[in-house]
């Protein structure tokens, strides 16, 4: 379609607006529409009421916004996931709702539906999983390597202003005009522009390009900070499991984000400029999305997945007080994974028309991914097995996860299977296999992580008893909402559909709804969990930094840890050296001199392209061209006046790193270690007493 | 005068002064490399769309109406000569010849970028008279999703060079700037890299299928 609009405003008007609908047609449909604009809006008031009432502005722009440190950025990211993930729940539950609401066309319109499942999908994958994963890498890894930080810090703080800006535009898209209702995979030609005329897919398209800029910055990051920035001694071979997950995912990114790229930005070309990549006509051929898109997509969930295969092998290993077991099984395993996932993109179109030896060719591709799988699970056990296990939180997410994560492994191995897949894809049975594996795998490593992590981050730890409700809820909930999607996919049931006749899904139905309900508990649960632990934060204060008898590094300095992390950095002789030095009684060294540390200084550059491309993209979504074009201009200009600021680096002196590191070696002597068994109690500082048992 | 040669990387001086700035510069090297890695991907993804578009002319003008090879030869002598004075100057950094050399060498490359780029312009506008225009076909669509994306680039060196030739006037041969430069000599590599794919898939590939 030719841009036709030319006026200043582009194609913007009143009727984007989502209160002009209510008022020319009020019904359900519009107050949902309406309800959740003015739930962003009101959301919009309050933080910037809040900040202003508590003069907030300058210590927001100063110690976070501006920040280059690692560790804060990964905080941000994960505030921003859990932002997300709120409005993410909140949609599946409305779109449950919907089709509780019984045979019969419910109290949605099918647009809205459709809109809702868009959104729903786009926001999970890209705005909850992506920034949560790498949320909790930023702020873990370079502890983890024994290194003082990433290494492209400024471009970190890229990283998350373009994500940042892109998960805006979904909220704006909630205000201003409509998002695309072709779900997260924007199959052409229907979200191309003679079946899609509308700024919905334009506001999907921009949100994947800036957003995925954006990962494969922090993807090149991380892979050269495990890569080149880890502490001396810590061979490859001795990094942190976690480590290994998060450098073979952001290897993934690297390779698998620019398929995505060019499928969204084609796409975009045939949508604004007329091309034929993906239409109908003029030797269009969509099979080019489809297989861009997937290339890109089941890597995808792979990157996701890895890095909480990787959480849970730490919180095993910690939580039985035992070496990981098999480790090198492990990392060959998770390499296996990475390579494979690769290779089998085309199970997502098994019925779309090739050849049977092609689509068997990929059929066993796939089912070979569960032959690492099964390889890790069993390392798993055999960690369990005749550990001292405690049964803490990050623990009951990673039992939850074992248990969970089979069934959905297996329902994934009979999709594999062509000729079954034909009977079932685009039924709700893939919808109950893919959050199978996402919510358990994914989601509850990500929990696990946030609880396991916390009191590194911030000093003191997450209440044990509103975790425990929160793990429960989210098993319960998710048991009750994705089952009978199972037996509703094999009795014939059509995923993304918004109505249906048949009266004997309806059952399930019901249950799927309470089961959602349960999971909206789970959310208020765990924003409850965490105002609980703030609330009580003086009986959970773990300043020396060890509340979990740790075994990697991070666990071996201050919590919070100093802005340079390591007051001198590390020489590693174990794979888990902490545990290792606290067995040989060698943990908490003093050292002979201390040197004067360089951190990168504060830089605005992030925000301020988080900010130019968030009103790139609103241009480009509504055809304002003046705009868009001055906004290109500006981005590169602020790029080009930033590479002019030489006065980049801050010293810390020795001496000020030797003040702080002392204090802390002095109530590291003065505090009182903790057996394993009173973890919860509030005599645990902190400090570990090292177990006889630890080692195997 | 000569140094001894103790460079992890060609054309790089940092060592002798202090091994935290080699270190530093070894890094974001490595970090460009994989950078261009994740390029390369871009790239191959769309020569595979074009492979899989030759024949997809929907009756519109193919490959043997629209190719103008002496122009694109003149391309290709170009942009490999633009890589060899990105190679000069690089050699002048190592040699720590005057700075005024490598600015030298440097607007030698750009002026060839340039030139490279108003050609390719052309060879566009005379598809276009043609009717050689993206919205024409599939095949089409696909030629103008890959040359010009290379194209894109070029600008992009370009405006590299001159951003870069500036910093080197006004700050000199500092750490940083160095690194910079050896970064910029392998983005510009990486451009003559894509256009001998270009040249062998897009215009001689698409003489002999389409
Ligand atoms: C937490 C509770 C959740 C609920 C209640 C929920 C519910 C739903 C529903 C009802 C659908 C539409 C199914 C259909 O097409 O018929 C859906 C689709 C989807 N969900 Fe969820 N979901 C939840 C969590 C998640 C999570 C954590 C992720 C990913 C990390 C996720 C990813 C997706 C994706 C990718 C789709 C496909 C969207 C599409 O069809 O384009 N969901 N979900
Ligand atoms: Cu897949």
């Amino acid at each position: 379609m030719t841009p036709s609009y030319s006026g200043f405003l582009g194609r913007l008007d009143w009727d984007a607006l989502p209160i002009t609908g209510l008022i020319q047609n009020p019904n359900a449909n519009e107050i949902v529409a309406n309800a959740a604009a003015a739930i962003v809006l009101v959301g919009v008031f309050v933080v910037v009421g809040l900040l202003s009432w508590f003069r907030l502005w300058t210590p927001l722009w100063r110690d976070w916004l501006t920040s280059v440190d690692h560790k804060k950025i990964g905080i941000m990211y994960v505030v921003f996931a859990i932002v997300m993930l709120a409005r993410g729940v909140l949609e599946g539950v409305v779109m449950r709702a919907q089709q509780a609401a019984g045979p019969g066309d419910g109290f949605l319109e099918a647009e809205h539906f459709a809109e809702l499942f868009s959104t729903h999908g786009t926001i999970m994958i890209f705005f909850v999983a992506v920034p949560f994963v790498f949320g909790i890498a930023n702020y873990v890894v370079p502890l983890m390597i024994g290194a003082r930080d990433v290494a492209f810090p400024r471009l970190n703080q890229i990283s998350l202003g373009l994500t940042v800006s892109s998960g805006m535009m979904l909220m704006v898209s909630l205000v201003v005009g409509r998002f695309s209702t072709g779900g997260w995979t924007a199959y052409p030609p229907y979200t191309g522009a003679a079946f899609n005329p509308g700024v919905g897919p334009d506001y999907w398209i921009w949100a994947i390009v800036v957003s995925g800029v954006g990962t494969t910055l922090t993807g090149i990051n991380f892979a050269v900070t495990i890569y080149k920035m880890r502490a001396p001694g810590m061979t490859f071979m001795r990094l942190p499991m976690y480590c290994w997950t998060i450098i073979c995912s952001s290897i993934l990114i690297v390779f698998a984000m620019p398929p995505l790229g060019v499928a969204a930005l084609l796409l975009a070309a045939d949508r604004y400029l007329d091309f034929h990549f993906f239409t109908n006509d003029l030797g269009g051929n969509m099979m080019n999305y489809a297989n861009l898109f997937w290339l890109f997509g089941h890597p995808e969930v792979y990157l996701l997945v890895l890095p909480a295969y990787g959480i849970y092998s730490e919180v095993f290993a910690t939580f039985s007080a035992k070496r990981l077991y098999g480790y090198n099984s492990l990392v060959i395993a998770t390499m296996s994974i990475a390579v494979l996932s690769f290779t089998v993109w085309l199970h997502h179109f098994f019925t779309m028309g090739q050849s049977a030896l092609i689509n068997a060719v990929f059929g066993i591709a796939t089912m070979l991914i569960a032959i690492p799988t099964g390889v890790k699970v069993y390392d798993w056990m055999a960690t369990l097995w005749r550990g001292r296990i405690r049964f803490s939180v990050p623990m009951l997410y990673g039992l939850a996860f074992l248990m969970l994560f089979v069934i959905g492994g297996l329902s994934g191995v009979i999709l594999a299977n062509p000729t079954v897949d034909y009977q079932v894809h685009n039924t709700l049975f893939l919808v109950a296999h893919f959050h199978n594996v996402l919510l358990p795998g994914v989601l509850f490593g990500l929990l696990a992580a946030y609880n396991y992590w916390f009191p590194k981050a911030f000093g003191f730890r997450l209440n044990e008893v509103w975790g425990r409700v929160t793990v429960a809820l989210w098993t319960i909930g998710f048991l009750l909402t994705f089952m009978p999607l199972y037996f509703v996919g094999l009795m014939g049931m059509p995923r993304r559909s918004f109505s249906y006749d048949d009266p004997s899904f309806h059952p399930f139905m019901m249950v799927a709804i309470v089961g959602a309900l349960v999971i909206t508990c789970a959310l208020f649960s765990v924003l409850i969990q965490l105002w609980v632990s703030i609330r009580d934060r003086e009986k959970t204060r773990v300043p020396v930094g060890d509340p979990w008898d740790g075994r990697t590094l991070e666990w071996s300095i201050p919590s919070p840890p100093p802005p340079y992390n390591f007051a001198i950095i590390p020489t590693v002789t174990d794979r888990d050296d902490f545990a290792a030095a606290k067995d040989k009684g060698a943990a908490y060294p003093t050292p002979d001199a201390y040197e004067d540390i360089e951190l990168p200084r504060n830089t605005g550059i992030g925000f301020v392209l988080c900010v130019l491309s968030g009103i790139w993209m609103f241009a480009l979504v509504w055809w304002i061209w003046w705009l868009a074009a001055l906004m290109t201009v500006l981005m590169i200009l602020a790029v080009i006046v930033w590479t002019f600021d030489d006065s980049t680096e801050l010293t810390i002196p020795a001496e000020e790193v030797r003040k702080d590191h002392e204090a802390w070696l002095a109530r590291v002597h003065g505090e009182k270690a903790v057996d394993r068994d009173f973890e919860t109690s509030p005599e645990n500082r902190g400090l570990a007493r090292p177990d006889l048992e630890a080692v195997t | 005068m000569k140094r001894a040669p103790t460079h992890s990387y060609p054309g790089i001086n940092l060592g002798e002064r202090h091994a935290s700035a080699h270190k530093a510069t070894e890094v974001v090297t490595f970090g460009f490399w994989v950078f261009l890695m994740s390029d390369l991907v871009y790239f191959g993804l769309m020569f595979a769309i074009y492979i899989t578009m030759i024949d997809a002319q929907a009756g519109g003008p193919g490959p043997h109406e629209l190719f103008d090879l002496k122009s694109i030869f003149a391309q290709t002598l170009i942009l490999l000569t633009s890589s060899l004075t990105v190679g000069l100057a690089m050699l002048a950094l190592k040699y720590n010849l005057p700075r005024a050399r490598i600015v030298l060498w440097f607007g030698v490359t750009l002026l060839l970028g340039i030139s490279f780029l108003v050609l390719e312009v052309r060879d566009f506008m005379a598809m276009a008279e043609q009717g050689g225009i993206p919205q024409r076909s599939g095949f089409l669509s696909a030629f103008f999703g890959l040359v010009p994306l290379h194209g894109l680039h070029v600008a992009a060196g370009c405006l590299w060079l001159i951003v870069l030739g500036i910093q080197l006037r006004v700050k000199g041969m500092t750490d940083v700037i160095i690194s910079r430069v050896v970064r910029l000599a392998l983005f510009w590599h990486f451009l003559d890299l894509i256009w001998i794919g270009i040249i062998t898939i897009v215009y001689f590939g698409g003489l002999t299928y389409g």
